[in-house]
């Protein structure tokens, strides 16, 4: 059964929440009319559009739309790139301490010395984990750090009097690359990876120039491989006066083992609802902190939280007593100084596992990824034959040359058996790309499980693949016709005319 | 370790199935000059209670909203949420799903956010919305971009009277596509009228805040009428708060309209996450950033929602998507959804109206305050400018003694503005907090006058 819109619930008359009646005395006329003093064509004339519902109509539809709802506390979400781990209780009850949820982002900095003080320490601890030497938590998703980033490379270049105006991005890249690179204002020249799935070299060499401002790179790449030429790939890009730029979204596989900065990395983001646990929400809140090294951190949104002597201060790194970042650098990003709250969990877990902790979540990601991959590696192709870092990609093209059957239906028919698919379609590289993230939170008999119910799924398209492209059955709706939403769209509720019923 | 569900005996086995020795084989790719040879320099690792020592140890040396009465405004609002709103978003199936890439079992986040795109079109008076941006100020960043692409132009025109982060904000946005931001004077806290002057046909958009940063209403109809006389579009800034008194965007004639969703239902949170929510005209519909859902079928012909559009975003079109934006606010949307849900049009109303009488009660009893007056003439909503007669910052820190938030001192902001406070009142102070704010600030300005 369907859930109707929340505006089809409830009725005239029904309401969800009270305020006390108002116990200041009004302006003589202002009882009814609160803006008296306001011109007629600015108060509003129609009231706006909402829905009425009483308290229990309100909880009662919600709590149905979440039960239709996956997610990781209810199963396995092996969403490639995404590392969907298990989100920690006790983080999100830390991060509504009052002494946190209820501080406004103005309040003096003598008020707020507790705040500052966390915001200096996940620094610190983010520092050490990437081998920068300072970050900003302004950025306040993945894409937005991109974003923040490439500006940092732009203001760099331009302090030194130089134009470069191409951007380098390999084509295993995120989506959000280049589209971020485009954002400001750099063209995008993207270079094939070689048969191990590394960048090729020597497309690299024809793509640098003195032209080029910098590359970004993933490292394990969206393969799931570390790209094995990294020391030499940043040699190369500084030796063209570029810089190397570091994504972040798969730094789980190698905390604790390796660090962007020792790699030759200048400019990193992180992305702390991945890596750090913090929950997805649906699609965001995330949190988007950019490092960089010592020399570019002049560059960095501002304001950034210093220590002086016991207390700590906001630095905007102009004149003394501003509120307004100093000339030259990228400014802000934000309003305010990012998503502190998805700051709070970071540091949480970060406590929470030490740094001791942090190389096991890596070590167990990584073995749990590869073991799902061999065992896999009979039901699919595996495009790049080799150790994978957290993630890995299958490829379903055999399948679906033998059966007819694509990976979208693949994915499809995990519905049915309860599990999560992983990412389809992407790395763009590999045909009919099935990627894979168990993430360390996942229990051996998860895995065993999940890789029994993709190869019953194989078997399946084998004797009876139309029932594969029909799938899912059982879940609260079938496939659903994007085409007709897109060329048709219906994108808001609006109440029906009069007469049409 | 307690968020790894594998003891010794699971470990060997997987090893041993991938005919490995140790973990430790499998970073072998990892050249030798990159690993970290030493373990990582980190505090931790802490258990449970010792963390909520920690982090409460933390929490507690805050003055936080519960500790001190807040009149603090200036784009991040002390408003009241129901408790409603805070067990919707902790359910766990909302709170760590991800972005709906499989719509079939994410029709819970996908119905939220048509719902949610509704009631945001509901507010401003505009035909379409998207599924939320990072905060207000970047929802400017990406209305100006949204603008430019729109029209081909690159001139801007900002009024001194917008939140000066914001401005900043937007000026990150500009400077890759070299967008010019040229600034609209002002006048008595307001834009001054001869700013419809600096419209032409080159400009992209103009933009106006309202309320703009000193609380005042500003009346933008002279400027939308000169935008489109001139084919620029007009971009309001709004508090969606103030939408259930004032003229919608839509009303007003917008074209885009963009503002911050933390005072709908969201918590202070230092500074987020917060909201940013953007509203468009239909026919702007595919130049738009960010996500959006869409109403559909399935092949049973059951209703069900999905994301659509998807050829403006960045998994499709790369370096020609309309934006970057991918991971975005969604649990913040759902919570102003879960919050407009409740209090419907009336309590949103209500809201609004509380707020303005409430400010309106306080600027007035202040005003009786020696020395102490309105800095600006003129309607307001629920936040505003005092003239006090000591520095603002003096005045803010001995107030904070008394246990009041007493307002943003605006010395920083500009010369010449160091006696200046921004005062803001929600629909949460009660008439106790506000007399006992004006009985602190006559006794702390009393104590300086005696000196």
């Amino acid at each position: 059964m369907g859930e109707p819109l929340i505006y089809e619930l409830g009725g005239p008359g029904h309401r969800g929440a009270e305020l006390p009646p108002l116990d200041v005395p009004a302006p003589a006329g202002a009882e009814e009319e609160p803006l008296a003093d306001l011109p007629a064509g600015l108060r509003r004339r129609e009231a706006p559009l909402l829905p009425e519902v009483s308290e229990p109509e309100v909880v009662r539809h919600y709590t149905r739309l979440s039960e239709m709802n996956y997610a990781v506390d209810n199963g396995f979400y092996p969403l490639g790139s995404c590392t969907m781990k298990y989100n920690p209780k006790r983080n999100d009850a830390l991060a509504a301490l009052p002494g946190f949820r209820d501080l406004h982002p103005l309040a003096p900095e003598r008020a707020s010395q507790g705040a500052l003080e966390l915001m200096a320490r996940l620094e610190a601890a983010l520092a050490e984990i990437t081998g920068m030497a300072r970050f900003s938590l302004q950025p306040a998703a993945g894409a937005q750090g991109e974003f923040t980033g490439l500006s940092i490379v732009r203001a760099y270049h331009e302090s030194r009097g130089e134009r470069r105006e191409k951007v380098i991005v390999p084509d295993s890249a995120h989506g959000t690359n280049p589209a971020s690179a485009a954002m400001c204002g750099y063209q995008v020249v993207e270079v094939r990876s070689d048969a191990r799935g590394g960048i090729d070299l020597e497309a690299l060499e024809a793509a640098l120039g003195p032209d080029v401002a910098a590359l970004m790179l993933t490292n394990p790449n969206t393969l799931g491989l570390f790209d094995e030429q990294t020391l030499e790939i940043a040699r190369r890009v500084h030796a063209a006066g570029a810089l190397l730029y570091y994504d972040g979204a798969n730094l789980n596989a190698i905390l604790g083992r390796a660090r962007p900065g020792d790699m030759g990395f200048d400019i990193v983001h992180l992305n702390l609802h991945k890596t750090f646990s913090g929950p997805h929400g649906g699609g965001g809140p995330g949190s988007g902190p950019v490092g960089v090294v010592s020399g570019l951190e002049p560059f960095l949104p501002r304001p950034l939280v210093v220590r002086d002597g016991d207390r700590y201060r906001f630095d905007w790194g102009g004149e003394g007593g501003t509120a307004r970042p100093a000339a030259g650098g990228v400014g802000k990003v934000q309003a305010f100084w990012g998503n502190f709250a998805v700051a709070v969990r970071a540091y949480a877990y970060i406590l929470t596992l030490g740094g001791e902790g942090l190389r096991q979540v890596a070590e167990t990601a990584v073995l749990n990824a590869n073991y799902l991959m061999r065992r896999l590696a009979g039901s699919f192709e595996l495009p790049y034959d080799r150790s994978c870092m957290h993630e890995f990609v299958l490829s379903g093209e055999r399948l679906r040359k033998e059966t007819g059957v694509r990976v979208l239906d693949v994915a499809k028919r995990l519905l049915d058996y309860g599990f999560h698919p992983g990412t389809v379609y992407f790395p763009l590289i590999v045909e009919e790309a099935l990627m894979i993230e168990p993430t360390e939170t996942e229990s051996l008999a998860t895995l065993d499980a999940y890789a029994e119910a993709l190869e019953a799924i194989v078997r399946e398209a084998r004797e009876e693949p139309e029932k594969l492209r029909q799938a899912p059955f059982t879940t609260p709706v079938r496939r659903l016709d994007e085409v007709s939403a897109a060329r048709r769209p219906v994108l808001r509720w609006q109440p029906r005319q009069a007469g049409q019923g | 370790m307690s968020y790894i569900p594998q003891g010794e005996e699971e470990r060997a086995r997987m090893l041993a199935a991938l005919g490995l020795e140790s973990v430790e084989e499998l970073y072998a790719v990892l050249p030798e000059e990159a690993r970290l040879g030493r373990p990582l320099r980190l505090p931790g690792p802490l258990s449970e209670l010792e963390l909520e020592r920690e982090l409460g140890g933390l929490a507690a040396r805050n003055a936080d909203a519960s500790k001190a009465v807040c009149f603090l405004g200036a784009g991040a609002y002390d408003r009241w949420v129901p408790a409603v709103v805070d067990a919707i978003v902790g359910r766990g199936e909302f709170l760590t799903a991800y972005t709906p890439y499989q719509p079939e079992v994410s029709q819970g986040t996908l119905q939220s956010i048509f719902e949610y795109q509704s009631m945001i079109c509901g507010l401003t008076g505009l035909e379409v919305a998207n599924a939320s941006l990072y905060d207000g100020a970047s929802a400017l960043g990406e209305a100006l971009l949204m603008a430019a692409n729109v029209t081909g132009r690159e001139r801007f025109l900002l009024p001194s009277t917008l939140h000066p982060f914001y401005r900043d904000v937007a000026e990150a946005y500009a400077r890759g596509p070299r967008l010019r931001l040229e600034t609209l004077p002002e006048e008595g806290g307001r834009i001054a009228a001869g700013a419809v002057s600096q419209v032409d046909e080159t400009v992209a958009a103009v933009v106006v805040q309202q309320p703009n940063f000193l609380g005042l209403i500003e009346d933008p109809r002279p400027l939308v009428e000169a935008a489109h006389a001139g084919g620029a579009l007009a971009v309001l800034v709004v508090d969606p708060v103030s939408l259930g008194l004032l003229a919608s965007p839509g009303e007003l004639g917008a074209d885009i309209a963009v503002g911050e969703g933390q005072p709908l239902g969201s918590h202070l949170n230092f500074g987020g996450p917060y909201l940013g929510f953007l509203a468009a005209r239909e026919r702007y519909v595919r130049r738009m950033p960010g996500r959006i859902a869409g109403q559909t079928r399935d092949v049973d012909g059951r209703v069900g929602y999905v994301l659509t559009l998807q050829a403006r975003e960045q998994h499709i079109r790369r370096e020609r998507a309309t934006s970057n934006v991918c991971t975005n606010e969604a649990l913040v949307a759902l919570a102003a959804s879960v919050y407009l849900a409740t209090l419907g049009t009336r309590g949103l109303g209500e809201v609004a109206r509380q707020s303005a009488l409430k400010a309106r009660y306080l600027a007035a009893e202040l005003g009786r305050l020696p020395g102490v007056r309105l800095a600006f003439d003129g309607p307001f909503f629920d936040e505003f400018v005092v003239e006090l007669p000591q520095e603002a910052e003096a005045v803010s820190e001995a107030m904070l003694d008394r246990g009041f938030l007493a307002g943003l001192p605006l010395g920083r902001f500009r010369p010449g503005w160091e006696r200046r406070l921004l005062v803001a009142v929600t629909e949460k102070r009660s008439r106790e907090e506000l007399d006992g704010y004006v009985r602190a600030l006559g006794e702390v300005l009393a104590a300086w006058a005696s000196r």
